[in-house]
């Protein structure tokens, strides 16, 4: 679409591209086809044997949990690596494994995967057990997100539940009648489920911003399923993981310290660590 | 499925049902918007399904401060028991493999909520209409056998116009006829199944292309408000519809000022 100044945006078709026609017709060939993409689609959660005990073990069959922090991106995961897995003994617990067009090479494995791999993993830890934090930074196909939450939250006991999500957005997709120039980027905007009762740290979405993808819908699960959750969207201008957006969610710390011991401030230093030196060989210019 | 919200104890039953077609345009969408922002109908459940792809943000109808920190999902229901209406608001595209399986929601829900009619705010492409469809109003219905028990001649007395079959083989021959609603996603299949399960189902669409559809979602709801009186028209003006706060920055952001 181009605007009133000429620049091209990319927004996707509104129209309806496929006529439905098409899926009508679709012979016994073409089911057997469909009903074999859906399993490839699959999404399958996978947690250590020590979890699958204790959720073996309890009355609902359902892991004991009181906050279940969520990152989706690679900020918002390299942010918590660096405030929280830092500090203290986690361990990964468990792992979300699928298969999809843009994120192939996570499907199906065993162990934590390396560093800067797409990923979307759990971590526990040994003394302070109620406390889930899931790191992913694989991408999640929007057939598949409805799914992702329905099994992993199929795991965790609902009662006394309360759920943080931290994500990551292109600061193009945010709308605001000022220019966007004028604000001070990256910052964070919040939204929350209705039974979320604490404070909030930082100004709400406005309208007409909407969130997609997976924090949407574990937001989205969690007000229908009447779980109190909270969402931290960071909007930023950096494509790649960059240590500046990583310390724009610091606001959201002040709910993590009251659940989880925390390192006091890591230094600039481990953020930088996380921050993959951009493959310097593709530059034209080195 | 649809989940209804803690305290509300709801029944459906003769209720009018209102709801669109994620088609070209998003012209239903927008005309719903429109309905329920009008007539400021509460939020009365969610519909809560895979077929959808999920989305969320704060309050689209929020009129002030106050009631914008309310978190609106993909779908969601809203009822006006005095004018006994219940609308269903569709906010993101349906999965493309899930068409079939979201029709059968929608459906089997209808059937057990007990709802009097039905009613599909719906599009086409304006570009493929043929001969007959090019001239006079864009605007078009459609009626189950069900629904046409109901009305009987009330839209003939409206001077609607019902959606026209169009030729299989046009050019060569013209005794095929079948029902084509190009860009329309789901309504062909909805009305199919609506006949084939007895369901009163009427299908309100217009002629459309993509751009800003704002005018199109008007003069559809405009058309349906001629039908069922939702809104009360004064003599000689059109109906004061009330567009929601969502509907702003349709063309992005500002501009920064530096470009002056």
């Amino acid at each position: 679409m181009a605007t009133f100044f000429g620049e091209v945006l990319s927004v996707y078709s509104r129209a309806v591209e496929e006529d439905e026609d098409d899926v009508e017709d679709e012979n016994e060939e073409d089911q057997q086809i469909r009903r074999e993409m859906e399993l490839k689609r699959e999404v399958h959660v996978e947690w250590c044997s020590e979890i699958t005990q204790s959720v073996m073990n309890s009355s609902e069959k359902t892991l004991q949990c009181s906050d279940f922090v969520i990152a989706v991106g690679c900020n918002a995961a390299g942010f918590l690596s660096a405030y929280v897995l830092n500090s203290g003994d986690w361990t990964a617990v468990g792992s979300v494994s699928l298969w999809n067009e843009r994120s192939s090479g996570s499907s199906r494995q065993s162990g934590v995967p390396s560093q800067g791999e797409p990923s979307c993993v759990f971590y526990r830890q040994r003394d302070c057990p109620s406390v889930l934090i899931c790191l992913c930074t694989c991408y999640v196909a929007e057939d598949q997100l409805f799914q992702w939450t329905e099994k992993v939250f199929g795991y965790i006991q609902r009662r006394g539940l309360s759920v943080m999500v931290l994500s990551d957005r292109s600061m193009a997709e945010y709308k605001t009648p000022d220019s966007l120039f004028s604000s001070g980027v990256p910052f964070l905007r919040a939204l929350k489920s209705s039974l979320y009762g604490s404070q909030i740290l930082c100004p709400l979405l406005e309208q007409p911003n909407i969130v997609t993808g997976l924090q949407a819908a574990v937001l989205s699960h969690c007000q229908v399923h009447r779980i109190p959750a909270v969402l931290y969207q960071c909007y930023s201008d950096v494509i790649s993981a960059d240590s500046v957006t990583m310390e724009t969610y610091k606001p959201a710390l002040t709910c993590l310290r009251k659940l989880v011991k925390l390192k006091t401030c890591p230094s600039t230093e481990i953020l930088k660590k996380l921050v993959r030196v951009n493959e310097v060989q593709s530059n034209l210019y080195t | 499925m649809f989940v209804p919200n803690e305290n509300s104890s709801l029944s459906f039953k003769d209720f009018t049902f209102i709801m669109p077609a994620v088609s070209v345009g998003n012209v239903g969408q927008l005309a719903t918007d429109l309905i329920i922002s009008t007539l400021n109908m509460p939020q009365v459940g969610y519909f809560h399904t895979d077929c959808l792809i999920p989305m969320a943000g704060n309050n689209p109808f929020a009129t002030s401060g106050d009631d914008s920190a309310e978190l609106c999902t993909a779908a969601e229901v809203y009822s006006l028991p005095d004018l006994k209406l219940a609308v269903l608001q569709i906010r993101t595209p349906i999965i493309q493999a899930k068409y079939r399986q979201f029709r059968k929601l929608i459906t089997s829900w209808i059937k057990t909520s007990g709802f009097a009619r039905t009613i599909l705010l719906s599009s086409s492409h304006a570009y493929q209409r043929d001969d007959q469809q090019i001239h006079s109003t864009p605007l078009r219905y459609l009626l189950s056998p069900a629904m046409q028990r109901v009305v009987g001649d009330k839209l003939q007395e409206l001077e609607w116009k019902e959606m026209e079959r169009v030729a299989v083989f046009p050019g060569i021959s013209d005794i095929e006829k079948r029902l084509y609603i190009p860009g329309g996603g789901i309504t062909k299949g909805f009305y199919t199944d609506c006949c084939s399960e007895d369901l009163p189902l009427a299908v309100v669409l217009i002629f459309c292309s993509e751009g800003d559809n704002i005018p199109d979602a008007f003069s559809l709801v405009n058309h349906l408000n001629n039908w069922l009186h939702l809104v009360d028209k004064p003599s000689n003006a059109s109906a004061q519809w009330r567009a929601p706060c969502s509907w702003r920055l349709l063309f992005g952001s500002g501009i920064p000022p530096a470009l002056f």
